[in-house]
């Protein structure tokens, strides 16, 4: 048993709030690289140059990269022979969440109640899950989520009788309905399988794997690759300007499901898909 | 090639826009999104005055991250335009004129925009860090206890926008993405 004090959670908390932020991960660098290179027209050109620029910007001067720093999304990936001391985990978790977004100056952007709203001036709760893992460490990842492309997010409870047509069918559509919304270029999570809530959980999931990876079935591998030919055949574009970058990645995360179902939903990001992870 | 542009935004001003036009917009410009548009609305429809004149004004649909030691604003790109669209023929309507935002509008938008000779002007989402470099002064005007979406009085120079929705009702959304697929199946 290896005991870990909740207050070092909260501080690598706080310390990922900023750097997740601030730094665009560089796979999703690459990927805009990529697509720039590949651009023909002037707007669309202009356009991933600006984000380009952007995120330079942001490296350099040690600011947000976008102003919606988002809803703290953290995963805890906790050892089983772990003991976690000197508090509550959750309030530690929302401790490093609040530091971070106070002393990173970051966007407070959480609302106490959906429906009767009133911001809670300090972007918690988090968004905390846990999963008990083997081992005597704690694997943290902080995912800052904007809205601008959760709300174009959807899920669908398929009959299995759908069958793959109808889930290309659905990845389509749902890129259609985002059009310019999200902010393109987008990176679109996929989750395939589970119950309701599970097919959601792996499409966020499958945001934070980088842009460079396939699933490990390939099976799904091609389909990822097909997808995202097929996204960018839409013409949205960059900033739906039109052009040959809608998305710079699609992931699929895949799990078992019931006999009578087949769950799928899409988490949509933007082209500032940002996660940070560390281990204690 | 950019066109040069100072506000404020007239309805002259406004018909010489065309969808697609890059711009370089300089000028006071007016910074708010959901909370505040609820409010300014709720304020017209009890027949009182605005924190400002929305005579010819342009509001940028913008909530800010907080401004570190020495910045004027801390990030600041523009946030999605359609959850405005409920208030924004009212906003036109009491004489406001540009709207800057990202992201499809609703077609009684565009209708009170080719009624009231509105600009929509599209910022490049996700680029908060480029864009808060054309931010010269910023100043919170009212509504202070809406934290990020208080109401705020920008002076920006050469901030690149590009013309979404013009005076016309054309749209760069449906042109440039229907220009792109006309261009690869040739």
């Amino acid at each position: 048993m290896r005991e870990i004090s909740v207050n070092e959670l909260s501080l690598v908390i706080e310390r990922l709030c900023i750097e997740a932020n601030t730094y665009l991960p560089e796979d999703v660098k690459c990927a805009i690289h990529t697509c720039r290179a590949c651009e023909d027209s002037t707007i669309a050109q202009g356009v991933l140059d600006n984000i380009i620029e952007n995120y330079e910007i942001a490296d350099r001067e040690n600011v947000p990269i976008c102003q919606d720093t988002g809803m703290a999304c953290v995963f805890l990936e906790i050892g089983q022979d772990v003991h976690l001391v000197d508090g509550d985990l959750a309030a530690a978790v929302d401790e490093g969440v609040r530091r971070g977004y106070e002393k990173g100056y970051l966007r407070k952007s959480v609302v106490g109640d959906p429906v009767r709203r009133g911001n809670t001036g300090d972007n918690t709760p988090a968004m905390l899950y846990t999963e008990i893992v083997p081992g005597d460490k704690i694997h943290v990842t902080i995912a800052p989520k904007g809205f601008g492309s959760e709300n174009m997010s959807a899920i669908r409870m398929f009959k299995p009788s759908a069958g793959i047509e109808g889930i290309k069918d659905f990845i389509l559509e749902t890129v259609e309905a985002a059009g310019p919304n999200p902010c393109p270029p987008m990176v679109i999570g996929v989750g395939i399988g589970g119950t309701f809530d599970k097919a959601a959980l792996l499409a966020k999931k499958a945001l934070l794997r980088p842009l460079n990876t396939s699933h490990p079935d390939p099976y799904y591998a091609d389909l990822e690759k097909e997808m995202l030919e097929k996204v960018n055949k839409l013409g949205i574009g960059p900033q739906g300007f039109g052009g040959k970058t809608t998305a710079l990645g699609l992931n699929i995360e895949t799990l078992p499901t019931h006999i009578a179902g087949m769950p799928c939903a899409i988490n949509i990001n933007c082209h500032v898909t940002r996660h940070k992870s560390a281990e204690i | 090639m950019e066109k040069r542009i100072t506000l404020p935004l007239t309805p002259a001003l406004a018909k010489t826009l065309h969808a697609g036009d890059r711009v370089l917009l300089t000028g006071t410009i007016y910074t708010s999104r959901d909370a505040g548009h609820k409010r300014m609305c709720e304020t017209l429809a009890k027949g009182e005055k605005l924190p400002f004149d929305p005579q010819n004004a342009t509001i940028y649909y913008v909530g800010p991250t907080p401004a570190k030691p020495g910045q004027v604003i801390g990030s600041a790109g523009p946030t999605t335009s359609g959850r405005m669209d409920a208030y924004a023929p009212t906003m036109m309507a009491a004489g406001a004129r540009g709207m800057i935002g990202k992201g499809a509008r609703l077609p009684a938008v565009v209708e009170a925009m080719k009624e009231h000779s509105g600009v929509y002007f599209g910022a490049i989402g996700g680029a908060g860090a480029l864009l808060a470099k054309c931010i010269k002064k910023a100043e919170m005007i009212a509504y202070e206890d809406l934290g990020a979406e208080a109401l705020r009085k920008l002076y920006v120079e050469d901030m690149p926008l590009i013309v979404i929705i013009d005076t016309e009702g054309n749209n760069l959304y449906e042109t440039g993405r229907a220009d792109y697929l006309k261009s690869t199946a040739k």
